[in-house]
């Protein structure tokens, strides 16, 4: 069967498919979130798919109420703010996402260290062109 | 990598800086404010030169294609400034633009390629809505996996906040101290965007209340009035307005020379002896949050260059978009330890316009203003003329000025240029 190609295109429809996909080096295991064509510590192309089991805990966060575009087509502002936050997966690497369930009326009362849930959620795309903004695109996120 | 120790193949000197008037300028664009930044250069050089004499340009900017609908702004700028046909490189790293075009115009000079350069940028902001510039911004992170994912700038600073609180007791007040004190340093430029202290603003709240004939709001001090969410909101949590720096219009720019030549234009001209540039992971990607690695990198290649230390450094102009930015950079730069001492030095007075190691005397980025293209340049102004006794009211006169360093982010730690000045 043929690789697929590890690029943003297959993330992308990995995400839509609800399906949270790394790049694992076959060399020296490193797992890499987002995928990554090169292995960041052998410098080896030679990896494979791996599906992440989606558990993690808050390393990082934010509460915000004046957003970029997407998040304000989305329905969000300053009334209604929201969190994004660096999420920490149980097999290591971290990433950047939305995070649910969280007090986002009293940021101070979010804690680091939360366990949380990879979930799925639909929003525009990010994009300076309308109609390509229009898109609806599906994001990770993780749930409290 | 290689531990070669870099070196410039020949000596580089400044021998001019200039700047426009910082804040909201409606009635100018890019290339008009690089315009003024280099009329202002030009009025700089003590003994006067020709400007057909620069033979390049390099000239930062971030964003004129999402802020203008305009690219090729070297080209422009040389156009404006009477420069044409030399040539004229536009250099993009987000906030670190003109550090980098800088660093560019100190290599074509230290390669033996020229004898006199223009260096500097610009950055015209306030023309879109601020729905429209905050995705500008964010274009400077990586808009697949961090703007995606609802981050904006003061988002990712504001992450970085509450992950240096929870690993060191870092307090909000920690970092409004900085805030205050760059107000302080920046009520004393009159090119600031806003030259007035925290007490100035309050003292204008008051009088707006008082002419509207609302009820006058009675602080007891600044940090009272920083802590009231109806003149000091939440941008993005823990991030308040006043740990932000504004939207700002303006240009600068400095004329570098090979070091045979500077006395030719002055007798205090002033010597680059190190530079270092490094390039950085996205924030989830970094093996710390609390520190920016691109920026350690980029100090030590300086240090290293100059052959000197951080406690050798006399005033430094750092990056400090947000205010916990400052808490960083003065611990990467080595001048604090990582952690409580770097987070409550602003608060006792260390880095204060007359404490032991001064940092932002201009006002930094949250008082002077961030127009992201110009920013580094602007910092190197500051130190041209606190490092010539030039700096008027804000001048530091605690020390005799003989080393100085500038310190420029691009983007949220993705690139990192820290460049190192001495006086001889
Ligand atoms: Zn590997």
């Amino acid at each position: 069967m043929k690789q697929i190609p590890f690029t943003i295109a297959s993330y992308d429809k990995f995400i839509e498919d609800k399906k949270l996909m790394a790049s694992k080096c076959v060399k020296c295991r490193a797992i890499w979130l987002p995928p990554r064509p090169i292995c960041l510590t052998c410098k080896s192309d030679a990896l494979e798919w791996v599906e992440l089991n989606g558990k993690g805990k808050l390393v990082a966060f934010t509460v915000i109420g004046v957003g970029p575009m997407p998040m304000i087509n989305a329905g969000y502002n300053r009334d209604k703010p929201y969190c994004s936050g660096i999420v920490e997966l149980d097999e290591g690497p971290r990433i950047s996402a939305q995070i649910l369930g969280v007090d986002v009326a009293h940021p101070e009362n979010i804690k680091i260290g939360i366990p949380l849930t990879a979930t799925f959620v639909e929003r525009g795309s990010w994009h300076f062109v309308e109609e390509l903004a229009r898109v609806k695109k599906t994001y990770l996120a993780f749930q409290a | 990598m290689t531990q070669r120790k870099r070196k410039l193949g020949r000596g580089v000197a400044m021998v001019g800086a200039g700047m426009s008037a910082f804040g909201i300028r409606p009635d100018v664009t890019n290339r008009e404010l690089f315009a003024e930044a280099f009329l202002d250069m030009v009025s700089s050089v003590d003994r006067g030169f020709d400007p057909q004499d620069i033979e390049a340009l390099y000239v930062g900017n971030c964003g004129a294609e999402m802020w203008e609908s305009q690219s090729v702004m070297g080209a422009l700028c040389a156009d404006v400034t009477g420069l044409t046909p030399r040539p004229a490189l536009k250099v993009e790293d987000a906030c670190a633009s003109s550090s980098v075009a800088v660093r560019e115009g100190i290599m074509g000079i230290a390669s033996g390629m020229y004898d006199m350069v223009l260096v500097g940028g610009t950055e015209k902001m306030s023309i879109l809505p601020t729905n429209w510039t905050t995705m500008a911004l964010a274009c400077g992170s990586d808009t697949t996996y961090e703007s995606a994912a609802g981050f904006t700038f003061p988002g990712l600073y504001a992450s970085m906040a509450t992950a240096h609180m929870e690993r060191y007791g870092t307090t909000h007040d920690d970092l409004l101290r900085v805030a205050i004190k760059n107000h302080n340093n920046g009520a004393l430029n009159p090119k600031a965007h806003f030259p007035k202290t925290i007490k100035d603003v309050m003292d204008m709240r008051k009088a707006q209340a008082k002419e509207k004939g609302k009820p006058i709001p009675n602080w007891a001090d600044e940090m009272e009035f920083l802590h009231d969410p109806r003149y000091n909101p939440v941008i993005a949590w823990p991030n308040t307005l006043f740990d932000c720096c504004p939207v700002t219009d303006g240009a600068a720019c400095i004329l570098l020379v090979a070091d045979e030549i500077a006395k030719n234009f002055t007798d205090k001209p002033l010597y680059i002896i190190g530079s270092g540039q490094a390039s950085g992971h996205n924030l989830h990607d970094r093996e710390t949050l609390t520190s920016i690695p691109a920026a350690k990198l980029a100090a030590q290649q300086a240090y290293e260059m100059a052959g000197v230390r951080p406690q050798d450094i006399n005033i430094a102009e750092v990056h400090d978009c947000f205010t916990i930015a400052e808490i960083m950079a003065i611990a990467d730069l080595g001048f604090f330890k990582e952690g409580k001492e770097a987070a409550t030095a602003a608060g006792e007075g260390k880095t204060a316009r007359d404490g032991i190691k001064p940092v932002n005397v201009s006002g930094g980025l949250k008082c002077k203003g961030h127009p992201v293209g110009a920013t580094g340049a602007a910092q190197v102004v500051e130190i041209f003329q606190q490092m010539r006794g030039e700096a008027g009211a804000r001048q530091v006169t605690n020390m005799d000025i003989n080393l100085a360093l500038n310190h420029n982010i691009g983007a949220h730690g993705t690139t990192a240029v820290v460049q190192i000045y001495e006086r001889r």
